[in-house]
């Protein structure tokens, strides 16, 4: 318990780098995901073939390696730079490679979505003389997000929890270097892992409490 | 541009075929529509009534011939296709008002989305159509919370606040429970009235009767045999067509 104590500030402080990192990641994922999921649905052959390979690969690839590609293909190789401060470019490094990875799974969520809004919602859209992008905008993903606000929970659930695997693969901040340092001296001691694993609950549970009770409010009508 | 003796046709179909894989639904059709024409499509499932009546408004490609509409071939795609379906409405059988949006909002996104028309205009306008379809008092309600024949006359609504040119309407009542279909009717009786064009595919005899121009029967993607509503119905010319009439006069 004590251990807990005395390495409370440190270890809040690099929590805060995983709930900084969260929260770029879990709106960069969002816009994303709904961007390739636009791209699955469309007309266009090259686009739905962009997004279709786009979607297995990232999925199937281990988070670990999409960002040791983010920051040594885009950053290394690339010379992608995002801030000439290291930290503040490793962080968005990192963050972006977390909702590239989280985005493929926005998108696979979103599709189910699409599957549920039957097929004359878009024909309808269309007989008025939407566009292809203002029926998919107006009608077809409002319909979509509503159908899969607790699954799209899910995924923020996960993605949560993989920003350990980002702190701790790519992003040499505070969150690892103070966690590492506290299991190097004290040893994984329980109540340390217990604290971390409170914290984490704090932010992941209201996530999917809040978003079963978003699906039941929004859920259509048919 | 005067054609027929002084009518303007609004749609013109020339050699139209259309294929679902090996399967050959629209043969070789040749049919006019002129302005203030109502239209009665008739004929037994599967003879292609629906794929004629989404090919007018390309929500089904055609494999060859031509569809001329206003005047013009119809477009192939992008922002031309999508003006003209504006000036074509569709009333489905399964009604399809957008399911997250009120009645209201399904009556004013096209005039306000595709028509760039004010919000406050395009309400105001909403709210006149529903008066005349009978639903004004639901204008804040969702469909879902809507009758059959309630949805569909705000699917007629729908329709018409886009000023379309012409209206399709694909079996407006077979989805609907018996004592809702005359209300959904009487909508389109008033309509024919008025002078829309129209053209509908239905089983109803008595709307046919009372409103249309011309009965065309249509089985296995021909047209069969095309007349007048009255002659139709108790004078009938082909085998086909008195053979499906028998079936329908006896349910
Ligand atoms: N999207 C489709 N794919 C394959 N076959 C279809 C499709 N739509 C209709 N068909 C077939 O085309 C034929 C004509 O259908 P349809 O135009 O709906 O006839 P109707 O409206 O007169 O009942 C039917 O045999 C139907 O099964
Ligand atoms: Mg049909």
């Amino acid at each position: 318990m004590e251990d807990l104590i005395r390495y409370a500030p440190d270890l809040a402080a690099g929590f805060l780098e995983n709930i900084k990192l969260s929260i770029v990641a879990a709106i960069v994922s969002l816009v994303f995901g709904t961007v390739l999921v636009a791209m699955r649905v469309s007309p266009t052959p090259v686009l739905r073939a962009a997004g279709t390979i786009y979607v297995n690969v990232v999925r199937n690839t281990p988070l670990t390696l999409v960002l040791a590609f983010s920051a040594l293909g885009l950053s290394d190789q690339l010379g992608l730079v995002f801030s000439t401060e290291p930290r503040t470019n490793s962080f968005w490094i990192v963050a972006l490679g977390l909702a590239a990875y989280t985005a493929a799974f926005v998108c696979e969520a979103l599709r189910s979505g699409i599957n549920t809004v039957p097929l004359g919602q878009a024909e309808a859209a269309r007989a008025i003389g939407l566009t292809f992008m203002q029926s998919l905008r107006m009608i077809i993903l409002p319909q979509a997000f509503r159908a899969v606000v607790a699954p799209l929970g899910s995924v923020m659930i996960a993605m949560v929890k993989n920003t350990t695997v980002a702190v701790a693969g790519g992003f040499a901040a505070d969150a690892a270097a103070n966690m590492k340092e506290s299991f190097d001296q004290v040893g994984a001691s329980i109540p340390i892992f217990l604290g971390i694993v409170v914290a984490f609950m704090a932010v992941t549970l209201p996530i999917g409490y809040l978003t079963g009770r978003l699906a039941q409010r929004l859920a259509v009508a048919r | 541009m005067t054609e027929n003796g002084g009518v303007t046709p609004l749609v013109r179909l020339e050699n139209v075929n259309k294929h679902f894989g090996a399967l050959h639904v629209l043969k070789n059709i040749n049919l006019t529509v002129s302005r203030g024409e109502v239209l009665v499509v008739i004929g037994p499932s599967g003879g292609g009534k629906s794929t004629l009546c989404r090919a007018i408004n390309r929500l089904e490609t055609i494999d060859d011939g031509k569809i001329v509409f206003d005047g013009q071939v119809l477009p192939e795609e992008g922002k031309a296709l999508a003006r003209l379906r504006s000036e074509v409405g569709m009333v489905f059988q399964s009604f399809n008002l957008f399911a997250h949006k009120t009645i209201r909002e399904n009556v004013t996104l096209g005039p306000v989305k595709v028509r760039g028309v004010s919000k406050d205009a395009a309400s105001k306008r909403a709210m006149e159509l529903l008066e005349r379809v009978g639903i004004a008092a639901q204008a804040d309600k969702y469909p879902a919370q809507l009758s059959g024949g309630q949805q569909q006359r705000v699917a007629i609504a729908r329709a018409l606040a886009m000023d379309p040119k012409m209206i399709l309407f694909d079996e407006p009542t077979s989805a609907l429970d018996p004592e809702m279909v005359q209300e959904v009717l009487d909508v389109m009786i008033g309509l024919a009235r008025d002078g829309m064009t129209m053209v509908v595919v239905t089983h109803e005899m008595g709307f046919a009767r009372r409103a249309a121009n011309r009965v065309v029967f249509m089985a296995d993607g021909q047209i069969v045999e095309e007349n007048t509503p009255d002659e139709f119905f108790t004078n009938a010319q082909t085998d086909r067509a008195r053979d499906f009439l028998s079936k329908i006069l006896t349910h």
